[in-house]
């Protein structure tokens, strides 16, 4: 067997639930992951190759070829888009004569798309080797593509300077950009590190959750759950053996804030999984990060290193006898539904990222089976400041029923995209005032899962009564096609991203998606918006939350842009055939070698 | 009132539809009471003799020939009723469409393990054959359809109320244990 495999294989000590650790390890080390390395880990294992393949198969960023010495994987969402990516596409496909998909120069440069990653304020972006090149122009791939040709290491091919704050640590060296343009009660920089953890250890964990509750602070990972009842939820639970995970998967196009908190704010993330693990019982936190974060991986690493060496995690934390919680990073390998808790937890468990069926809720059972609580990197970053500064403070802050501040991802056409954070009760027409955005035609309202508005609706709120949202707010100008540049786009997502489980998450959007492509096309009749309305309601029914809002771009903007659709299709047909005879029966006829006779 | 005309077709179906038909046993004859067969499996006749109110169609459309039947139904029928499982999604035969059409002919006539003798090869390629479909259709993709009515096959009971409802004019009950299957 090749030793590396081996000794990956050992690294995790032969744990079939690490998994997803020893694939990613492989894909990084061997460039891609071949059949005898499947072979070799299904038999250390002790588990069949069926099971590693299924694991192997789930995920975006596993490939069974090799992807190149240098892998490209260039954002293909809706605001790359926006931001001319095509003609970034365009310019690596010229300058290597190959298409996306394709590896080319003798294995040399390997160019792929990929979903969204994290970084809609500065696109179009594109990961190589794992490190983000940010605003891209095809003058700037001309570059890239002869640094590759070269032979540079990624950081060498930085001539932009790195980003601010922590980006420009010897630990992450990126030249991502923070673009904090307004802070608030969390990302006000007024606390020392360990403060709030020196506090808790005074009080119970019963106390802990009390003003947790007290603070009224609801998850900010969008369902939007009470995090304090949460907590009691899994102390009530009978079983000790608890866990802690904070959800750093951030795959909802348009979000990034929790990118920024990472860089920014990472002790004082750790520091809100110690004061949950600390409430709720639980010896081990896990921090869940998707793979396009990868290159914070070392940075977070080390500040865990630091927290350790100062008492803050390891054992008799803060100096209480017993108190004992240590966290780890879990990658991500590319998928938007491992964002799901539950399929959090399969993911981290080295299994296929497919949510549960639930109830059982995860506090009662989740990883390992055992009680768990997930919170996104928000809501654990702003149990720090409440922790610290009081839950009557806190709970002052907001609206009644949406206590607090929260963090927005703002991107599309503004002036300044970036992370501005608010107290929650914000109109829309304000926030667009504070990016300064003018002639604007719609708002995505928390991303593609959410709603498309007009300006109807700008006076809204953004509050758990009116506008709930995880954070993602995307912009569009008068200039923007929303059906074919944004809707269309969405439901690809979607389709993309859908685990298959559920029959109305795998076919509906691929359906109604058809609908909308003739439509669009200028083939679609009115009964075709009357059917997409209605069967855009059917996915509902489905296991989670993917399936159940992936109608939604559709939906929301049949109901807030209705006239785009009736200006596109013919009001007098009822019925239309794409079916053509001819083309259907060409390649039956060419292999049995006849000509058709229609 | 005059008697409403009904004709029904097997496209790329397993007849199971039909056999579904028959199986209101008895009512058959309360049947004829109600309504006129024309083109059909049922009576055997071959061609459309006049317009006709009611197309039951079965089976999805898997050829040329299936195509050319279903447009003539649409042409001489009032209302066409997809009837089963096949011609609503195209049903067990669509298991091909995700696999190229060159495969399964190769697989049928050339490589599979059941073909025995065909030395020279032989692809069928005669005009007089129909010619197959890169994938099978569902019926309302090529032609209007006005009623589905699921299961695999539908039961008797449930092909013998949509006739009646159509007949009178009635609206049908669809519970929910009928549709449950799809
Ligand atoms: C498809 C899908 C993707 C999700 N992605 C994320 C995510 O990236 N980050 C996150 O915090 N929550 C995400 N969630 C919500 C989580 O399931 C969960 O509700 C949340 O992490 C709980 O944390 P909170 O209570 O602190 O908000 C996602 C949900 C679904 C259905
Ligand atoms: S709704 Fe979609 S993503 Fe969620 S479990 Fe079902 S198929 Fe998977
Ligand atoms: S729906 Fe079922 S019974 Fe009817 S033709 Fe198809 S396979 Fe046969």
């Amino acid at each position: 067997m090749n030793s590396t495999v081996q000794q990956i294989i050992n690294t995790y000590k032969k744990d079939r639930f690490r998994l997803m650790d020893m694939l990613i390890d492989f894909q990084e080390e061997l460039g891609f992951i071949s059949k005898e390395t499947v072979k070799d880990l299904a038999d250390q294992l002790d588990i069949s190759t069926v099971d590693v393949e299924q694991t192997l198969s789930f995920y975006h960023f596993f490939t069974t070829e090799p992807t190149g010495k240098y892998t490209v994987y260039l954002n293909d969402s809706v605001v790359a888009k926006m931001m001319g990516q095509e003609e970034v596409a365009k310019a690596f496909e010229e300058e290597l004569g190959c298409n996306f998909g394709q590896v080319c120069e003798d294995n040399l440069i390997g160019l792929f798309a990929t979903s969204d990653i994290g970084m809609n304020d500065q696109e179009p972006a594109a990961l190589i080797n794992n490190v983000p090149f940010t605003k891209l122009t095809p003058f700037r791939v001309r570059e890239l593509v002869a640094d590759m040709r070269a032979g540079k290491t990624v950081y060498e091919m930085y001539t932009e300077g790195y980003g601010g704050g922590n980006n420009k640590s010897v630990l992450v060296r990126s030249m991502v950009a923070n673009h904090i343009r307004r802070i608030g009660p969390v990302l006000l920089n007024d606390c020392s590190p360990g403060d709030a953890i020196k506090k808790i250890v005074q009080i119970t964990p019963e106390a802990v959750i009390e003003e947790v509750k007290a603070s009224k602070i609801r998850g900010r990972g969008g369902a939007g759950f009470p995090t304090g009842l949460k907590w009691e939820f899994c102390r009530a639970a009978v079983e000790k053996e608890r866990y802690i995970f904070c959800n750093a998967d951030e795959g909802e196009p348009g979000t990034f804030k929790d990118r920024v908190l990472l860089t920014e704010c990472p002790e004082m993330i750790f520091e809100g999984m110690v004061i949950g693990g600390y409430a709720i019982g639980a010896k081990k936190g896990i921090l869940y990060l998707r793979y396009e974060y990868k290159y914070l991986g070392k940075f977070l690493n080390d500040v865990l290193f630091r927290m350790r060496g100062n008492n803050l995690l390891g054992e008799n934390i803060a100096g209480l006898e017993g108190f004992n919680f240590d966290i780890r990073i879990q990658f991500g390998a590319g998928a938007y539904v491992c964002g799901e808790e539950s399929a959090l937890i399969e993911s981290t468990e080295g299994k296929r990222g497919e949510p549960r069926d639930r109830p059982p809720f995860p506090v009662e059972r989740g990883y390992l089976d055992k009680p768990t609580v997930i919170n996104n990197v928000e809501t654990l970053a702003t149990v720090v400041k409440i922790i610290n500064k009081g839950s009557e403070w806190y709970s002052a802050l907001g609206t009644n029923d949406s206590t607090g501040s929260k963090l927005l991802s703002i991107s599309g056409d503004c002036r300044f995209p970036g992370v501005y954070e608010v107290e929650w009760g914000f109109s829309i027409d304000d926030m667009l005032g504070m990016v300064g955005a003018t002639e604007v035609q719609a708002v995505q309202v928390g991303g593609p899962s959410g709603a498309l508005i007009g300006p109807d609706e700008f006076s809204r709120t953004i509050s758990y009564a009116d506008l709930a949202t995880g954070g993602a707010m995307i912009i569009f100008g008068e200039q923007r096609d929303l059906l074919k540049d944004v809707v269309l786009n969405f439901m690809d997502f979607f389709i993309e991203e859908s685990c298959g489980s559920c029959s109305t998450c795998r076919n509906f959007p691929v359906i109604l998606r058809r609908t909308l492509k003739r439509i669009i096309d200028g083939k679609g009749i009115r009964k075709d918006i009357d059917d997409m309305e209605e069967w855009g309601q059917i996915p509902r029914v489905s296991r989670c939350g993917l399936g159940q809002t992936c109608t939604n771009p559709i939906l929301t903007s049949i109901k807030n842009f209705r006239h785009l659709y009736e200006d596109l299709v013919d009001k007098d047909e009822d019925y239309v055939s794409e079916f053509d005879l001819s083309t259907a029966v060409q390649e039956s006829c060419d292999f049995v070698g006849r000509i058709p006779n229609i | 009132m005059s008697k409403l005309v009904v004709a029904t077709t097997s496209l790329a179906g397993c007849f199971g539809c039909h056999m579904s038909l028959l199986d209101i046993d008895e009512r058959i004859l309360d049947l004829i009471e109600l309504v006129e067969f024309n083109k059909s499996p049922i009576n055997d006749i071959k061609t459309f003799t006049k317009q006709c109110d009611i197309g039951l169609i079965e089976g999805g459309c898997c050829n040329s020939e299936n195509i050319h039947v279903l447009k003539d139904f649409r042409k001489n029928c009032k209302i066409l009723v997809s009837l089963g499982e096949c011609a609503i999604m195209g049903g067990l035969p669509a298991l091909r469409n995700g696999i190229p059409i060159e495969e399964c002919l190769a697989e049928a006539y050339l490589d599979g393990p059941t073909v025995k003798g065909n030395i020279h090869k032989i692809l069928p390629n005669d005009k007089e054959l129909p010619m197959l479909l890169d994938k099978v259709y569902p019926c309302h993709e090529v032609v209007k359809i006005d009623y589905y009515l699921p299961g695999c096959p539908p039961r008797a009971d449930l092909i013998w109320d949509v006739l009646v409802a159509l007949v009178t004019g009635d609206e049908m009950k669809l519970p929910y244990e009928v549709v449950k299957f799809d």
